[in-house]
């Protein structure tokens, strides 16, 4: 902020430390994993410490699977972000979001794709979810879906959840962007293209 | 020295390259399949230590005790519960003289994420009374690695390292130090050390105690066993084990007055060092992430001694995975407020069979086999059709462990029940399912075992299985069954009717019949048709 404390919150800012907790959620096969990945990567590469953390195994394709990403300019000492600290709750699909909600500090995001994955009896009315996603003191709900497909490809879903994300992150967009094209690189400039055009469309959506 | 950026199973495995081992064995388990697929990679890229697949952890071990006889340093890797199909090569191997260092990384589930119980392998390094590394971090796992095999050839023991879920899934920045070369070969030379009959039993096992005072020394003076004074006049000691330290400092901070702090990561517990905290202050929290080990040692017999605190005392829950959250708690710290669960029903979404999973067309034709006999005992193994026990399948009755369900229906068909039936994969059935099927074979036991052949070792990953699947029959026949009661079938949607008619004739049959139903992992064909393709992997990091 510019202000008349300019110098003095600039100096205060510097010994304070910064941390970023993010929770992931999605459903297993959706790519939980690789958007984790990419943030991670990208947070490592601009001077951050990073402790990135995963469930494999039974969290079998078809089921709820959720991931820990901690990222701070100083030692990290939990793998899981405990209860009330998220700044950041990233859903891939938007029930899975809610389990995760005590995780969220209340100053924080929940960012979640509004296309549901209804691979179980008792799904609830797809609005009666986002209603009570939009309960958060901080929610935005993005079309991630309808941007992939814009962008050229359905796959490049988890890069528009990437891009929606990346307004929260202590990270510029350069550098996600660069982490981007570095992970898409061997498969051709057009993937890489479509894969930056859907992190700049969800960027784009997940201004809050 | 250089940095890496890895999971605590890569960490582990390049510790083990940069120790100088030889070779890796392991069967493949959720939380430490990454270890030896770490150590796979590496081997194919640039030919460092190569890493096995075994038929099971036994082999495994056994293998691993081979590289220890001629001198060289190996690595044998399972999780907690492959631990108990090895426990005689490991309890034995504490008595023969280890040679070349032989270090065992167990990979512990506390919380069950992925297993079928939550024991502590701790309790079994000292059951083994042997020497047991447990990191805090993936630095710490990757040191510990290394130190491991110093300690295995300095004491000549074999040493555990126990991981956990948590440890072994977490990636951070690790820092390594220059490789150290291989050792030379050398067979032992005296091999009475290696005898084990009961005389030599005896002196091994009296050696191996005397070593003891050595052992507990060496972890007395470990400075992964450090105190931290706290606060003047702390009247709380904490003390940590493995990454419970991490959920500890996390909190801490909050503390109006600083515990004194005992942190553990090299067992035998040092006794020394818990007395001297003891005697400082007039309450201790013990903070593990698995059994109350620990706190049962500090105790001891004394059970309403409640200056010590933990599991058993209610200070944090008896079972389960730690968190940060429940560290908070028993540190007497309020709750962080998050944001409220919104007021809607969120019902549970568990695993489930792949869409296009073979399994599922296996259990579609059981069903119509086993039509009228609704009381039919389906004993199910480990592996992903497990997961048939739950909606909509619920077509299987029983999941205890590798190689159970051979066994169970066998003693409920010479219990007098009929028909009784065993489900199990085909790796789970090279891992532990042919010794029970020699016994139903010897018998002619009247039950029917359907192998589930999808040529794969799914649930960890798709890992590929000991022999190829076209081997399975021989093995089958070779083990006793008659051929004209082994019946290999093409599970297939098309194909339902007819494979539940062969199914069940066979059930409804007296003696002992098998049934293989064959087709490939819909995971695994889709990454090999890929790999033919030579294109690249749409996704590259699974969730599974």
């Amino acid at each position: 902020m510019a202000d008349a404390d300019g110098a003095l919150s600039h100096d205060s800012h510097a010994s304070a430390p910064m941390t970023c907790d993010i929770v992931l959620a999605g459903v297993g096969g959706q790519g939980v994993l690789s958007v984790s990945a990419v943030i991670a990567s990208a947070a490592l590469a601009h001077g951050l410490q990073v402790k990135q953390s995963e469930v494999h195994g039974m969290a079998q394709r078809g089921g709820a699977v959720s991931a820990n990403l901690r990222l701070s300019d100083r030692a990290i000492a939990s793998e899981l972000v405990p209860r009330g600290c998220a700044s950041l709750l990233l859903a891939m699909e938007p029930l899975e979001s809610l389990r995760y909600f005590p995780f969220l500090s209340p100053t924080g995001t929940v960012v979640a794709a509004t296309t549901p994955v209804e691979n179980i009896p008792d799904y609830p009315p797809l609005e009666s979810v986002l209603d009570a996603i939009r309960t958060a003191p901080h929610a935005v709900l993005v079309d991630a879906t309808r941007l992939a497909r814009e962008a050229g490809s359905m796959r490049a879903v988890n890069m528009v959840m990437v891009g929606a994300a990346s307004n929260l992150l202590p990270l510029g967009a350069d550098a996600l962007e660069h982490e981007i094209t570095r992970r898409f690189e061997r498969k051709g400039a057009a993937i890489v293209e479509q894969n930056l055009r859907a992190f700049r469309a969800g960027r784009t959506a997940g201004r809050p | 020295m250089s940095q890496h950026v890895l999971r605590g199973d890569e960490a582990v495995a390049l510790g083990a390259l940069d120790a100088g081992v030889t070779a890796a064995y392991a069967y493949p388990g959720t939380p430490s399949t990454g270890i030896v697929e770490a150590l796979q990679a590496r081997h194919a890229a640039n030919g460092s230590a190569p890493g096995f697949w075994t038929a099971n952890e036994k082999t495994a071990y056994e293998a691993a005790l081979g590289v220890s006889f001629v001198g060289r340093r190996a690595l044998v890797v399972m999780k907690h519960v492959g631990l108990n199909v090895a426990a005689d090569p490991f309890m034995n191997s504490a008595l023969v003289a280890p040679h070349g260092g032989l270090v065992l990384v167990v990979a512990d589930d506390p919380g069950m994420h992925s297993s079928q119980n939550e024991q502590d392998s701790r309790v079994l390094a000292d059951f083994a009374r042997i020497v047991c590394l447990e990191p805090a971090s993936q630095q710490e796992a990757y040191e510990m690695t290394r130190e491991a095999f110093d300690v295995s050839e300095r004491f000549r023991i074999p040493v555990m390292v126990r991981l956990v879920t948590r440890l072994a899934h977490t990636r951070s920045l690790v820092t390594t130090a220059p490789p150290r070369a291989a050792n030379a070969i050398r067979k032992p030379d005296d091999t009475m050390g290696w005898t084990l009959l009961p005389a030599n039993a005896r002196r091994q096992w009296r050696a191996l105690l005397e070593r003891q005072p050595d052992l507990r020394a060496w972890a007395e003076a470990s400075p992964w066993n450090h105190v931290d004074d706290g606060a003047p006049g702390a009247t709380l000691a904490v003390v940590t084990t493995g990454i419970a330290r991490n959920y500890f400092l996390e909190n801490v901070g909050d503390l109006a007055r600083r515990p004194l702090h005992l942190h553990i990561g090299a067992y035998p517990a040092p006794a020394e060092l818990i007395a001297g905290i003891r005697s400082r202050v007039s309450r201790v929290l013990v903070l593990e992430d698995g059994y109350p080990f620990l706190e049962r040692q500090l105790r001891g017999l004394g059970l309403r001694d409640h200056s010590v605190c933990g599991r058993e005392t209610g200070d944090l829950p008896p079972d389960g995975e730690l968190t940060p959250d429940l560290v908070r708690h028993a540190l007497g710290l309020p709750v962080r407020p998050g944001v409220p669960t919104p007021d809607l029903h969120v019902p549970s979404r568990p695993p489930q069979l792949c869409g296009g999973c073979p399994h599922a067309d296996s259990f579609q034709a059981l069903r119509l086999a086993l039509g009228e006999h609704a009381d039919a005992v389906i004993a199910s193994d480990i592996g992903c059709y497990s997961l048939a026990a739950l909606p909509p399948y619920s077509a299987v009755d029983s999941c205890v462990c590798m190689g159970a369900s051979i066994g169970m229906a066998k003693g409920a068909a010479d219990a007098g029940h009929r028909p009784a039936v065993a489900i199990i994969g085909d790796s789970t059935f090279l891992h532990s399912g042919m010794t029970p099927l020699l016994d139903a074979a010897a018998a002619n036991t009247s039950m029917t075992v359907v192998i589930l052949d999808n040529q794969a070792v799914a649930m960890t990953g798709g890992q590929s299985t000991l022999v190829p699947s076209s081997r399975l029959e021989q093995i089958v026949l070779g083990l006793g069954v008659q051929p004209e009661r082994l019946h290999v079938l093409d599970t297939h949607p098309t194909k339902h009717a007819a494979n539940a008619a062969v199914l069940r004739d066979a059930i409804a049959s007296d003696g002992l019949s098998v049934v293989i139903m064959v087709r490939e992992c819909v995971e695994t064909a889709r990454r090999h048709l890929q790999e033919r393709r030579h294109l690249p992997l749409v996704s590259e990091d699974v969730d599974g």
